[in-house]
C-alpha cells in the first residue's frame, strides 16, 4: 500500500550511527540534572563559536527584524521572495565568503551557484542531475554515514566504496580508485562519478594535492563527474593549509575545460558557521546544464528567504567574517589539542587531523577481537558503561575494525575534561580487567614507541593484529 | 569550433540523469511567454504605468501589513533581537527533523481554527517540507513507486505535473471536469478515470485534490468529498488533499476539510473507513501570505507515512529561524484570530470589485467562493472552441491588453476559453487599472464586431461578444504546464532583486 521506499531501509536509520544518538536521546548528559546520563560525542557540531555571531546580532538587530541596513522593513519583499534563483544579496555574500575560505585563491560566480535547504538536500540534488536509478558513485571510506540516505535512498544511485587503509592514513590512492571502479563494473553498475569529502568526515582530514591530482586524472580518465564536498572547508584550523578542487583545476589551467564542467562543489553554513538549523545549503558547478537542473530542483528545498537576508547582512561584513575565521580555527584548534592530549594520556591515539570537528580515534588495541563484532562490544561498552555516544567506525563503512569518530565542538570545555575522566577510567579498568598480559604489553609497547615515531601518531603491529576482510 | 562545441554538448548532457535533461520539469513550454512578457515589461505604478500587469501570479498580499505590524510589536519573535537573543544558540543549532514542538503545536493549532475548531490536528503528525511543494513531493515517494498512478481532477494546478511526477516517476490520471456541472467531480468521471488507468496498465495508487481548487476558487462540497473517501476506501487508495487554500475562503458556503469528512464517517463502522489512507497537504504560503518562508506541512493519518516522511523532511527542513518565528505568531491566539478574520474580508472584497468590474463588460466568472483567483470565462471570445483559439486569445491579452494571465489548457482544462486570473497580488489602483484595461478590450471588440457583422453571421454558440483579432503565429503549444510559482520575484525591481554588490 505504501512505496517501496517506506519499507526498505535504504534511509539507513537502523545504523549504529543513529542508534547511539536514540540511547542519548533517553539519557542525556546535564551537568546539573543528569551527570551520569551520556555525553553526545557522535555530533558534528560547532558549539564554540556561537558567542561570536551573538555579539554580531546584538550590534546589528535590523537584518533580523526584516529591515535592510537602512532600518527600511523589507517584510513585504522577504515574505514574497520565492524565486529559485535566490536573494542576490545572500549569493553575493557567500561565494565571497566561500572565496574568503580558500584564501581568495579562486572566485566564484553567484550564476554558477544553485542555493538548497542544507547540503543534505544539495548532494541529493546533484545526484537526481547526475545518476541515474542505478547508476554508481564511488565514495572513499571511511564516509559520512548520512550519504546513504543522502545519496541513495530516493536517488535510486548506488554507492560503492573506494577503500582507504590506516596504512597510509587512509590517503586515496590510485590503485584503490582503479580497484573501486571495477567493484562497480563486475556488478554491473554504470559509474558516473566520484564523490570525496574535503576536509574529510569522519577523518578531519584535508586531501593532499597529490589526492586531489589524482582525483582529477581519475576523472578526466574515466569521462565521469567529481563531486567535492567541502563543508568543512572553514575548520581547517592547522597545517597543511586547505586546498579546494577548484584552485587545482585552476593551477592546472582547466578552467575552461569539460573537465570542470563534471567538477561540482557542495558547501553549507552549518559547520563552518554553526548553523544548521537555518538549512544553508549550496551546490556550485561550472555545467550550466546541471545549474540550471539543479536550480529547478531546489524548489524542493528553498532556503528561507528570512534566513537568506540575514545571512547576507552576516556574511557581506568582511571584518566580522574575517575575525570569526580567525578565532573559530583557533578555539577548534585548541579544542582538538585538548581531545588528542587527553587520549593520548590513555594510550589512545587519534589519527593525525588538521580540520573538522572530531577526530577519528584508534582503539583497535582495545578490541576483544579484531573483528567487528568486537568493535560493536566496544561501542556498546562505551556507550552504556563509560557514557560516551561516539560513532563506531563501522558506521562510517571503516573496513578496518576498532576506529571511533569522537566529536569535541559540540560541548562545553568542562563537559569535554570530564569525559576524558571516564575515558581514563574505562581504560584503567580494563587494564585491569584484561587478564591477557598481551593487552599490557601492548600498552607498554605503544607507549615505548611512541618516543620514535615521526608523524604518525599510530602503528600497527602486524604481530597482534589480523585485519579481516571483512568489509561493510 | 561551433560542430565541436555541439557534440561537446550532446556528451555532456549524456553524462547527466535523464531526469536532469527530460522536460518534465515543464519550464520550457511556450506557456511561458506569458512570464517573459511581464518580466520584459513589468507594470509599475509611477514608473511603467504600461507595463504588464501580473495577473498570474497566485499570492496573497492583502494582509502583510497585519503581519509587519505584529513583528514591529514583537521583537522576542526573532532570535536575534536583544530580546530573543537568549535562544540564538538554541535554534541556530536546531536540526532535529522532528521540529520545533512549539512550531507543530501552532501549526496544529491554526490548522484546526482554520476549520472553525470543528476538528483538531495532533502536533505528533505534523512533519516538514520544503514549502508545500517539498511536501507534495515527499508524499508522493512515500506512497508511489514509480510508473504508480495517481487521478487528479481537471483542471488542476500546472506545478502538479512537476511536484508530482518529475523526480518520483508517478503518473497523474485526470478525472475529467466541466462547466457542465461547473467543474463539480462526479462519480461517473472518478470510475471513467480509474478504468482508463486499469486500461492503460497504471497502477492506481491514490487520488489528490486540492480544495479549495486551484485555478476553480470552489470548495468541494461535502458530499463530493464522502463520496470521494468511499470511492478510495472500496478501491483502497490513498487520498491527498491540498488544502493550502483553506483560511482564503471569503464566502459561504463554509470549508468542509477532509479531516472533517473522516471525523464524522469514521463514527459509523459500516462506512469502513481506513483512516491511514487520508493525507493532507498543508503551507502557509497562500493563507498568510508567506511564500518566501517555506513553510510546508505534509499531515497524514499514517504512522508509517509519518514516520517515512519524516525522515524525507531533511531534504527540505524549515529553517528554525523562521519555526521559531512562527511558533511565536502563531501561538498569538488575539492576532491569529484578527488576521484570519480581517484577511477574508479583505479577500472578499476584492474578489467582489473585481468579479463586479468584469460582470459590467459582459464577462463571468466561475461562481466562487475561496482562493485568490477567478476562473473567467472567455469562451464567447472564441472564434471556435478549440485550443488554438484559446492560445490566440490568450497571446492577444498579453500582447495588447497587458495582463498575463494563465490560460485554461496549461492547467489541463478539456473546455477551451478559461483563464485563471489573480486578484490578491496586488493593490487596489492595479486592480482598477487592469479593469480599465479590459473594458477598453472589450469595447474594442464590440467595434470591430459591428464592423464584421455586416460581413459574417455570428456564430451560435457565441454570445453578444464577439472579437476579431489580428492573428499572431502560434506555436505548437504540447499539453505541458507551466510552472506556476513564476521563477521570477514580483518584485522585479525590489532592491532584494537587483542587488549589485
Amino acid at each position: 500500500m505504501l512505496s517501496s521506499k517506506v519499507t526498505c531501509n535504504s534511509h539507513g536509520q537502523d545504523s549504529s550511527y543513529f542508534l547511539g544518538w536514540e540511547e542519548y536521546e533517553k539519557n542525556p548528559y546535564d551537568e546539573v540534572k543528569n551527570p551520569n546520563g551520556i555525553i553526545q560525542m557522535g555530533l558534528a557540531e560547532n558549539q564554540l563559536s556561537f558567542d561570536l555571531l551573538e555579539s554580531w546580532l546584538e550590534n546589528n538587530p535590523q537584518p533580523a527584524a526584516f529591515k535592510d541596513h537602512n532600518n527600511q522593513s523589507i517584510f513585504k519583499e522577504l515574505a514574497l521572495f520565492q524565486d529559485y534563483h535566490g536573494l542576490p544579496a545572500f549569493k553575493n555574500a557567500l561565494v565571497k565568503f566561500m572565496s574568503e575560505i580558500r584564501g581568495n585563491t579562486v572566485s566564484f560566480d553567484t550564476n554558477n551557484l544553485v542555493l538548497t535547504a542544507g547540503a543534505t538536500s544539495a548532494n541529493e540534488t546533484l545526484m537526481f542531475c547526475l545518476a541515474n536509478p542505478g547508476d554508481a558513485f564511488l565514495i572513499p571510506t571511511p564516509y559520512y554515514p548520512g550519504f546513504d540516505r543522502d545519496l541513495k535512498w530516493r536517488t535510486g544511485a548506488e554507492i560503492v566504496p573506494i577503500h582507504c587503509s590506516s596504512l597510509n592514513g587512509f590517503r586515496i590512492t590510485k590503485s584503490a580508485l582503479e580497484e573501486a571502479y571495477k567493484q562497480a563494473e563486475k556488478q554491473n553498475l554504470k559509474v558516473k562519478g566520484v564523490l570525496v569529502t574535503n576536509p574529510s568526515n569522519p577523518l578531519g582530514t584535508s586531501l593532499s594535492l597529490h589526492e586531489l591530482d589524482l582525483l582529477v586524472n581519475f576523472i578526466s580518465s574515466k569521462n565521469i563527474h567529481l563531486i567535492s564536498d567541502e563543508i568543512y572547508s572553514g575548520t581547517v584550523f592547522s597545517y597543511p593549509c586547505f586546498t579546494s578542487i577548484m584552485e587545482v583545476l585552476k593551477n592546472r589551467n582547466l578552467m575552461n575545460t569539460e573537465i570542470a564542467k563534471r567538477v561540482h562543489i557542495v558547501y553549507s553554513l552549518s559547520k563552518d558557521l554553526g548553523l544548521p538549523g537555518f538549512r544553508i545549503g549550496a551546490i556550485y558547478s561550472n555545467d550550466e546544464l546541471v545549474v540550471s537542473a539543479a536550480t529547478k530542483m531546489s524548489s524542493f528545498g528553498l532556503i528561507s528567504s528570512q534566513t537568506q537576508h540575514l545571512l547576507s547582512e552576516i556574511l557581506s561584513d568582511k571584518k566580522f567574517t574575517k575575525s570569526y575565521l580567525l578565532e573559530n580555527r583557533r578555539r577548534l584548534k585548541e579544542r582538538h589539542e585538548m581531545l588528542v592530549k587527553g587520549l593520548q594520556k590513555t594510550g589512545i591515539r587519534c589519527l593525525q587531523s588538521n580540520a573538522g570537528l572530531f577526530c577519528w580515534v584508534d582503539m583497535r588495541h582495545l578490541l576483544s577481537s579484531n573483528t567487528f563484532e568486537g568493535e560493536m562490544e566496544l561501542w556498546k561498552k562505551i556507550v552504556y558503561e563509560v557514557g560516551l555516544n561516539i560513532s563506531p567506525g563501522s558506521s562510517c563503512h571503516c573496513s578496518e575494525p576498532g576506529w571511533f569518530r569522537v566529536c569535541f565542538a559540540n560541548m562545553s570545555e568542562e563537559t569535554l575534561i570530564l569525559a576524558m575522566q571516564r575515558v581514563q577510567s574505562f581504560v584503567d579498568c580494563m587494564a585491569k580487567k584484561s587478564m591477557q598480559s598481551r593487552h599490557q604489553q601492548l600498552l607498554q609497547r605503544n607507549s615505548r614507541r611512541s618516543k620514535s615515531l615521526p608523524k604518525w601518531v599510530f602503528e600497527l603491529s602486524f604481530n597482534q593484529r589480523e585485519i579481516t576482510a571483512d568489509e561493510r | 569550433s561551433s560542430q565541436t562545441h555541439t557534440q561537446a554538448n550532446m556528451e555532456r548532457i549524456h553524462l547527466l540523469s535523464k531526469i536532469a535533461t527530460s522536460e518534465q520539469h515543464g519550464e520550457n513550454s511556450p506557456y511561458f511567454d506569458g512570464w517573459k512578457a511581464y518580466d520584459q515589461n513589468p507594470f509599475h505604478l509611477t514608473e511603467n504605468p504600461n507595463g504588464v500587469i501580473q495577473m498570474g501570479l497566485a499570492e496573497n498580499q492583502l494582509s502583510l501589513d497585519l503581519i509587519e505590524e505584529w513583528v514591529a510589536k514583537n521583537p522576542k519573535s526573532s532570535i536575534c533581537t536583544k530580546d530573543g537573543i537568549s535562544q540564538f544558540k538554541d535554534i541556530a543549532n536546531f536540526q532535529d527533523y522532528h521540529g520545533l514542538y512549539e512550531f507543530r503545536k501552532a501549526i496544529a493549532n491554526f490548522m484546526g481554527k482554520v476549520r472553525g475548531n470543528r476538528v483538531t490536528f495532533d502536533p505528533d503528525r505534523i512533519v516538514m517540507g520544503g514549502g508545500a511543494t517539498g511536501a507534495s513531493e515527499s508524499l508522493m515517494f512515500c506512497l508511489a513507486d514509480p510508473g504508480d498512478g495517481f487521478l487528479v481532477p481537471t483542471p488542476y494546478y500546472p506545478a502538479f505535473d512537476r511536484d508530482l511526477r518529475w523526480r518520483t516517476g508517478v503518473q497523474l490520471v485526470p478525472i475529467i471536469c466541466n462547466s457542465s456541472n461547473d467543474f463539480k467531480i462526479t462519480e461517473e468521471a472518478l470510475e471513467s478515470a480509474y478504468e482508463n488507468a486499469i486500461a492503460s496498465n497504471i497502477k492506481v495508487k491514490g487520488l489528490i485534490l486540492a480544495n479549495p481548487s486551484n485555478p476553480l476558487g470552489t470548495t468541494t462540497d461535502k458530499q463530493t468529498l464522502q463520496t470521494l473517501m468511499r470511492f478510495i476506501n472500496e478501491k483502497n487508495i490513498h487520498i491527498v488533499c491540498d488544502e493550502i487554500y483553506a483560511a482564503t475562503i471569503f464566502n459561504t458556503p463554509e470549508f468542509v476539510s477532509i479531516s472533517e469528512v473522516l471525523q464524522e464517517m469514521e463514527q459509523d463502522s459500516s462506512n469502513k473507513i481506513n483512516r491511514e489512507l487520508v493525507h493532507i497537504i498543508y503551507s502557509l504560503s497562500k493563507d498568510m501570505g508567506l511564500p518566501g518562508f517555506r513553510v510546508g506541512i505534509l499531515y497524514s493519518y499514517n504512522d508509517h507515512v509519518v514516520s517515512c516522511a519524516r525522515k524525507m523532511s531533511s531534504f527540505g527542513l524549515i529553517s528554525s529561524q523562521t519555526q521559531l518565528f512562527l511558533a511565536s505568531i502563531l501561538s498569538d491566539e488575539e492576532f491569529v484570530d484578527g488576521f484570519l478574520s480581517e484577511s477574508s474580508k479583505r479577500l472578499a472584497k476584492r474578489h467582489q470589485t473585481f468579479t463586479q468590474g468584469l460582470e459590467k463588460e459582459g464577462i463571468t466568472c466561475l461562481a466562487s467562493n475561496a482562493g485568490l483567483f477567478v476562473w473567467m470565462d472567455l469562451r464567447m471570445l472564441l472564434n471556435k472552441p478549440t485550443f488554438d483559439e484559446e492560445m490566440e486569445l490568450w497571446r492577444l491579452i498579453i500582447n495588447d491588453v497587458k495582463l498575463n494571465v494563465s490560460p485554461g489548457s496549461s492547467f489541463h482544462c478539456v473546455e477551451p476559453g478559461w483563464f485563471r486570473v489573480c486578484f490578491a497580488n496586488m493593490d487596489d489602483q492595479t486592480v482598477d487599472i487592469a479593469l480599465k484595461r479590459i473594458r477598453a478590450f472589450v469595447k474594442k471588440g464590440r467595434k470591430n464586431e459591428r464592423a464584421t457583422m455586416n460581413n459574417k453571421r455570428t456564430k451560435s454558440f457565441q454570445k453578444n461578444l464577439r472579437l476579431s483579432f489580428s492573428s499572431r503565429l502560434y506555436d505548437e503549444a504540447t499539453m505541458m504546464s507551466p510552472r506556476m510559482m513564476s521563477p521570477h520575484s514580483p518584485f522585479a525591481r525590489s532592491p532584494l532583486v537587483q542587488a549589485r554588490t
